[in-house]
Formats: C-alpha cells, structure tokens, sequence
C-alpha cells in the first residue's frame, strides 16, 4: 500500500435490510474516500445511513439479512470479503471502534483491566504483564486519574465520562489504524462532551489516526473533522472541508439544516424549519430523496437523482439546480 | 384567550380509522403458520369434545372382558381397548372433554382472580403491594404438583376439590406476572400525564392500564394451560380428581399403566393426546403474544 | 415584562407570579443492604426556589443528576415534595387551591413521545381523556381533539382515527403537547420535549411552540440540556447544579454574562459553530459529583477554577447579584470571605 492511496476507499456502498416485510434501502450508493490521518463527519439525521454506512466498515450487518453491495476497501482490505479469522484480525487491530453508550459495549463483569488486557493477548502475542503494562498506559493516554485503580474497575462503577474514555482505551488497545466513532458524546452532558471531544482530537493527532465520526450534531462535527459528508436517506448529499459546509453550503438540505438551528436565531423569532419529515426508507421517491421537502424543487428533481457535482476545492454535491441557486 | 378561543364545534369531521388493535392482532396471527395449525388443533379438540356422542363409535363406559387390551386396528375398534375391554377411541373423545374441562377452567378462574390481585398490587405499590407479594411468595415455596396434591387432598378428592386446588395454585404464577406488567405499565409517561390531568386511580386502571397489561397476563395464562392439563391428570392419576370409570385421559393413563408391558401402544395414547394438546395450547400462545407485539 | 392578554382565570393580576416555589426539597432513599432502610438518600433537588412570570418562558439547564427533572414531577405534584410550598398566581397549592384544580391548569409534555402515549388508544382517545374525566361529553371532547389537531399541524381526518405506532417522533410529540393542551392550562412544562427529535423536525416543533404559546396565552417551563434551543426559547434561565439553582436571570443575561462558575463553564462546554475559533481547553474536568453524596459548602467547589478555601465551609445562598441575575456564589457575595468577593459593605 502506498501513501498517496486513500485509507478508507468505499465506492457505491449500498445496504439493503431484508429482514422485515419490506427491504429497507438504508444505504444507497456513498462514495467516501478518506486520507491516512483525515477526520471526516458523517453528519446526518436519524435513517440517513450514516451509522449503517459507518459499520459497513467493520462488516457488522448480519449476513442473512442485509444485503451489501458495492466495495468497502480500508487500508487496502477488501472489508466485505473478510470473515472468520481474517475478519477478527482486521477488527480491533486495523480498525476499532466507539459507541454512544460505553455501557452497553462493554462487558459488565470483567475488569476495564481485564478487558483491555483480553483485546491485545487475543490480538498479539504478549505476555500478560506486558498487556498489563500496556492496559495501564491506555489508561494514563485517555487521561483517566488513578489509572491503577482504575484498572481493577468494573464499567458500572465508573461514571459516564470515565467509562467513555474507558472504552477509547479499549479501541486503541491494539493500535489500529483507522478508529470509526459512532455519536460517541451524544449520551453525555455537555461539560463531559468537550472533554471527550478535546481527547479524540488529541489522540488523533498524536496517533495520526485515520477517523471517521459519526454524529447528527453539526457542532460536534466542526470541533474535530477536517471534512463533513452530509447524509440524507442513505446518500452523501454533499461532501466538504468542514469550514466550507459551515460557511458555504450548496445543497438545499445542508442549508436548511444551517439555518434552521436555533443556534443565532433570534429569540422569539420563528426558526427557519425545513417542512416535513424524511422519507421512508422502504419507499424512496425515484428522484432526489430530499425534492419533496425542497424549497427549490423542479419537476426534473422528482424524476432523476442527481449525481455528485464539484462545486469547489475537495467539495461536492448532489443537486440538479446548483448552478441556478448559486447564481441566484 | 384560550377559553374562547378553544370552544368546539359539536361536529366531529369524518375521519380515517385505523384498523382496531384486535384486528391487527387477528391479522398478523393469521400469518402464522405454526399458531394456525396449533389453533385449528384445539378448535378440532374443542369439536370433538362437544360433540362426543355423535363422533364416537361406541360407548366409553361399558366394557367386556372378552375385549381387554384389545390391539390397536382390531376390526370395530380402530384404537384397540383398554384393560376392561373399553373402546378406546370414544374413550379418548369422551376423554376430551373433561381433560379440557380441567385444563381451562382453573386458569380462566386464576387469571380473573390473579390478575385482579396483581393489578391492584401493582398499581398501589407500597406496603399493601409487599404485603400481597409476599404472601404469594409462600405458595411459590412448594413445587406446583406437590401444592395441587396437598390441597387436593386436604379438600377431598373429587372434580370440584380439584379445579379449586388446581386454581389456587396457578394464582400466585399469574398474580406476579400480573403485578410485574403492572408496574411496569404504572411508571410509562402516558400514565403519568394521565395523573397529571387529574384523573383517579380507578379510571387510570380502567383507560390506560388493562388494556395494556391483560394481554401479557393472557398470553402468559395460556401457556399454563397446559401445565393445568398435566397437572389435573397428575390428580386423577392419584385418585384426587376425577374417579373412574369416567373416561379423563390422565386417569386413563393411570389405569392402563399396569398394561404397559402387554399393550404399550394403547396405553401410551392417552399420553399422546395430553401432549398434543398442550403443545398446540403452548405453541398457540406463543404465536400470540409475536401477534400482540403493535411494532411487529 | 410581557404584555399578557387578560385571562378570566387570572387572580393576581399580570404581575403576581404564576408560579412561586419555595424551598422545594425531594430526597429519595437509597436502599442498601439486604434489609434496606439506610440512611442514603439521592439529594435530587435540595432547596430550590424561584418565581415564575405570567406569559415568560423559564428555561431550566443542568447536566444529568442536577434535578431537572424531579424539579418538573415535583411542579406537577407526581411525586410528592418532601418540604417546600408551590405557590400558583396566589394560592397555595394543596390548601387554598385543591390539586385537581391545580392540574387543569398546569400539564406537561415528556422527553419519549412514544412512551407518552398508550400504544392502544387512537390519537383522538388520547387527546379527549383529561378532558372526559373532567366531565366534558364524550362528543365535545372529541371535537376539542380534532380542532388541536389541527392546532398542532396534524390533519384531524388523517390522524384522529390512528394508533401512536403509526407515526413519526415528530408527529407523536405534536400529539403530546395537543393531549397537553386540551384542558386548557396555563402553564405548560416541557421536559426535553424536543431532545429525542431529528434537527430538521425539532425547529418544526420549536416553532409550533411559539405560536401555541401566542395562541392560547400560555406560560412555559422549558427543561433541556440543549444551551442553544434554551437560548432561543427561553426569556429567563435557570441554571441547576446537584439540586440546587446556581444561577437564576435573565437568558440575555446569564448567555451574555454568566454570574455563576458553573453557568460560564457550561457555556463554554458548548461546542463552538465556527472551525477557526475550535474550544481548546475544556472548561471543566471530570464528570458532575454523585448527588448521593454531594461537596460540602458550595457543591460546586470540586470542580471550580475560582475555589478558595472558604468554599468547602459556607453554602453560598442564592442572592441578587450586582448585573441582575441571582446567583449562589461566594464571589459575588460581598463580605463571604472569599478573596475575589468585594467586602462586605457597611450598613448605612
């Protein structure tokens, strides 16, 4: 693998969930790719695809009911053709994972220690008090105070923040190249969520990780990505360093999800809602997923889904009528 | 303001009705196949203990002791006969009907009266919640056959001894089935904003609790109709619960038990249809509480 | 002050509070041990008073565990208080205002839509209940349902027949703020009732709020964790830390100029909008302190920059502080002994 490869390469990744009475179209043709060291959002609301997309990295749907296409390569596997021992190996050593509420992804009766001294004995050859010595440096880099002690604590007696630094420890364990986060703040009070925010910065640059963060708050986005993909029903529907989603945005979604944040509006003033609701994902209008919704829709937005337009720099997006709003 | 501003005009717009909850549950049962086939056991169990005197052959009574143990597909009696030359096929279709009889009526009596208990002790909580829940943990001390045998025997032996026994014993399984929804129903925030409007305990329990804890409770009670019908065969069994010469497949099962060696295919067949029906009982109940899940 | 259109109900006129609550405490025990009955108890709100205005929109903010919520049950008489007085636009509640009365005026609107609903009645049941129990014929109340329907931006003839399961978040907390409003209160407590939407359906919902709040005269409670839709809702701002009010003025005020540590920092928690101005530092280390077991003296002591050590001794007690606001800090109250405290000033 060479350097100017990316480090994450997906190209037309689409999930179909089978197992209910209508197959559900969760992801429908992303194409992502991310630089070694990169940073990169995936911001979206509730059904975008952007946590279906986000465990496509780590071939977590049940094979017997999803159905993947498309291919996921990440430093240079090819993610969905892994399984058994391969697949194990590539998990928790090239890739890991965090997730929005440690306590349910980490084992309730083993030891913070015990665990993360198991991830590396089932990954490397070390003895365990090399693991152990390691488990305790884990610790001291996710700055939990009296890492020691900490070390013999089981995750229900440590509080929310501790027990998310915990399960950071845990990903890392087996210095893998790429961490993938899955809202890892969103269960946490707000003084918490800038700590842990501040940290995966931190290690991020420490470690030149390659990470991929997925999250439906924009200003959890600015404070770590370098780039942000807007999701909307299973797309990408625009892709950009973060500063030019911020103070640039192109798709009509993307804008009205900017301006309808309640975040400088005036109070008392009305928010500038986006009408509706999304879409359901059994039954995706064959045009652009976001026309119905869309201030700006024309007749040919119901008919075509548009393809990704360069618009800039690194920035694209989807949208049939992006030369006439820019113009207008 | 508000209070003008709000006054309703008495008409009410004709409006889309979803389709009820029951239908829905009818519906999605309908697509079942396992629940189907175990339902449409029982309904050929039901129909065939009502009307056992017209499907019989013969007379599940009298008996000859030139016919004794008798195989299976002797010529006129396609199901052999028992150890005193009774027909076997119309004792096992008379069977049905007590052996039902047995198998329902104690749950439906428990369900009514342990489900009241526990939806009272749920929905008050407290001491008198602890008081009730306690008291019921002494009757889970005993095992359920030895509860039935001690009570049976202590009432007397005989059918109406035994379904009161039988009832006290499935009580306490279903009052704390019921007392555990209950709770669970009593902190959701609809009853909460229920309180909150002002409403009192009995209409609360009336609206937004049992609708939402009798069909759990329900489902729960069929899987004991099985257990009710072993149960009562148990009695039998032991001479507490029906007395011969009544045809009750448990009871056949006992008296056939020393022909074991001579006939063992006829005396096995009481057993065959005590589990037939209650595995078509258990598998009916479990396809029903899939049914009863809304988001299924 | 807001201009409030007159309502009959109203007794105090405009400017007696709507609500005044006084030295609320709830403790709830904490059961240890086989036999239970330990002393241990959560100190889930200890000691919290403030004044509610007719027509105003107090939002509430704190972190998990600081009492927001048991504040809100505790308004709503869910849960019994174990000392404190809530006082609705003049009377007692409890002695010279019975609370069935109390309650057609006062409703809330929970954080689950889903759970606030019972999966088995349609939407237009759920709607007419409180209004039925409170004797309204059945067909009268039905026709309120359909017009708050409307209300809420929800098609009575499509809606009103359907079952909660059938609709979306968005659409369900619409129906839980039309259920709150069919008995026509005043004062409407919102506890999170937009947290758990998408952001698109949340300013929807905001923005249904506002007009509600116009339309029927209401008076809001509005509890969130989220600092910008508080800063957008709310006229004041009270700030909550382990059960009790750290900071209470108004939301230009404590957004602008916070008075309490803790508000600062809280605010300053909040990730920034703006890449080139990322937070560096994070303003507060650790997670909140465990409300079984709360610091001594001022409980935010183990956590503040400022601390001295007169702030593990004295409980700082909520007072009017020199911008407006009231605020439970030793450094804003004169002559408490804490060095950045101003001394204390001579009684003229």
């Amino acid at each position: 693998m060479n350097d100017a490869a990316p480090m994450i390469d997906i190209r037309d990744l689409t999930v179909t969930f089978t197992g209910g009475r209508k197959p559900v179209h969760a992801v429908n043709g992303v194409t992502l790719s991310v630089q070694r060291g990169e940073v990169v959002a995936l911001l979206g609301e509730s059904g975008s695809g952007k946590s279906v997309t986000l465990r496509s990295l780590l071939n977590m749907h049940p094979k017997h009911r999803s159905r993947l296409n498309g291919s996921v390569i990440a430093a240079g596997q090819d993610v969905l053709k892994l399984s058994g021992r391969a697949l194990a190996d590539y998990r928790g050593r090239v890739a890991s994972m965090i997730f929005q509420e440690p306590l349910l992804a980490l084992d309730p009766v083993y030891t913070v220690g015990a665990q993360i001294v198991e991830a590396i004995r089932r990954h490397e050859k070390a003895t365990l008090a090399v693991a152990q010595a390691r488990a305790l440096a884990l610790l001291q880099k996710v700055r939990i105070p009296s890492p020691e002690r900490r070390l013999q604590a089981f995750p229900h007696e440590m509080s929310g923040g501790m027990r998310q630094r915990a399960m950071i420890a845990l990903a890392l364990a087996c210095n893998p190249q790429i961490l993938l986060a899955d809202e890892p703040t969103t269960a946490l009070d707000a003084t918490v969520q800038i700590q842990i925010l501040l940290l995966l910065r931190e290690l991020q640059r420490e470690l030149g990780l390659t990470v991929i963060l997925v999250t439906h708050d924009i200003g959890v986005a600015v404070e770590v990505a370098d780039r942000v993909a807007v999701m909307y029903a299973g797309r990408i529907v625009e892709t950009g360093p973060v500063r030019e989603i911020i103070r640039n945005p192109r798709h009509p979604y993307t804008q009205g999800l900017l301006a309808s944040r309640a975040h400088d509006a005036m109070s008392g003033a009305r928010l500038d809602a986006i009408p509706g609701a999304p879409p359901d994902l059994a039954a995706l209008p064959p045009g652009c997923a976001f026309a119905p919704r869309c201030r700006f829709s024309a007749a040919a937005c119901l008919a075509e889904a548009p393809g990704s337009v360069a618009v800039g720099p690194q920035h694209s997006a989807r949208c049939l009528r992006l030369a006439e709003l820019a113009a207008a | 303001m508000a209070v003008g501003a709000m006054d309703s005009r008495a008409t009410i717009t004709p409006i889309q009705v979803s389709e009820g909850y029951w239908r829905g549950v009818a519906r999605r049962l309908s697509r079942d196949p396992v629940a189907m086939v175990a339902l449409a056991i029982i309904v050929a169990l039901v129909l065939m203990a009502v009307f056992a005197p017209y499907l019989a052959p013969g007379d599940p009574i009298k008996g000859s002791m030139l016919r004794r143990l008798k195989p299976i597909g002797t010529p006129g009696y396609p199901l052999g006969a028992d150890e005193l030359g009774r027909d076997m096929l119309s004792r096992l279709i008379y069977g049905a009907r007590l052996s039902l009889f047995m198998g329902v009526t104690p749950v439906l009596a428990a369900f009514a009266l342990g489900s009241a208990l526990g939806i009272f002790a749920g929905y008050v909580g407290g001491a008198i919640n602890t008081a009730i829940m306690r008291t019921i943990d002494v009757f889970y001390a005993f095992p359920s056959v030895l509860l039935a045998v001690a009570l049976s025997g202590a009432l007397g032996a005989g059918l109406t001894n035994a379904l009161v026994s039988l009832t006290i014993v499935f009580i306490p399984p279903i009052t704390r089935v019921a007392e555990s929804v209950t709770t669970q129903v009593r902190n959701r925030d609809y009853v909460e904003a229920a309180r909150a409007s002002g409403a009192h305990g009995f209409t609360i329990v009336r609206v937004h609790v049992l609708g939402n804890v009798l069909s759990p409770i329900f489902v729960y009670a069929t899987s004991l109709i099985s257990v009710s019908m072993i149960l009562a065969s148990g009695l039998s069994f032991l001479g507490l619960g029906v007395r011969p010469p009544e045809p009750e497949w448990g009871l056949m099962l006992n008296t056939l038990r020393t022909a074991i060696y001579v006939s063992p295919l006829v005396a096995a067949l009481p057993g065959v249809m005590i589990f037939i029906t209650s595995i078509s009982f258990n598998l009916f109940s479990d396809g029903l509480r899939t049914a009863m899940d809304v988001r299924t | 002050m807001k201009d409030v259109p007159h309502d009959p109900r109203d007794r105090g006129g405009p400017r007696q509070p709507l609500l005044s609550v006084n030295r609320l405490i709830k403790h709830f025990p904490v059961n240890k041990g086989l036999l239970g009955r330990s002393k241990t108890v959560v100190r889930a709100v200890d000691g919290v008073d403030f004044d509610l205005l007719k027509g105003e929109t107090l939002g509430i903010v704190g972190e998990s565990g600081c009492g927001k919520s048991t504040t809100a049950r505790l308004l709503m008489h869910l849960i019994p208080p174990d000392h404190g007085e809530i006082v609705f636009d003049g009377e007692s509640v409890g002695h010279d205002l019975p609370l069935p009365d109390y309650r057609r005026q006062v409703q809330m609107v929970f954080q689950d839509s889903y759970a606030s609903l019972n999966p088995r009645l349609t939407i237009e049941d759920s709607i007419a209940f409180a209004p039925r129990v409170h004797g309204v014929p059945r067909r009268e109340a039905l026709g309120r349902a359909h017009d708050l329907l409307a209300r809420v931006g929800l098609e009575p003839s499509r809606f009103a027949g359907r079952y909660p399961h059938e609709l979306s978040g968005g659409q369900r907390q619409r129906i839980n703020i039309a259920r709150a409003l069919a008995l026509e209160p005043r004062l409407v407590i919102l506890d999170e009732a937009v947290s758990a939407l998408d952001k698109s359906v949340e300013a929807q919902v905001l923005n249904l709020l506002l007009d509600l709040k116009e339309a029927f005269g209401l008076t809001y409670i509005f509890i969130s964790h989220d600092l910008n839709v508080v800063r957008f809702m709310a006229d004041r701002v009270m700030v909550m830390y382990l059960g009790k009010v750290a900071e209470i003025g108004s939301a230009q005020q404590v957004f602008a100029q916070p008075s309490h540590p803790y508000s600062a920092a809280l605010l300053a928690s909040m990730p920034a909008m703006d890449p080139d101005a990322r937070t560096e530092t994070a303003p507060l280390y650790g997670d909140p302190p465990n409300p079984i077991n709360p610091p001594s003296g001022c409980r935010f002591h183990t956590r503040c920059g400022s601390v001295a050590s007169v702030c593990s001794q004295v409980e700082p007690a909520l007072e009017d502080a020199a911008s407006g606001q009231r605020v439970a800090c030793l450094m804003r109250q004169p002559g408490s002994g804490h060095p950045a405290a101003m001394p204390a000033l001579e009684v003229a």
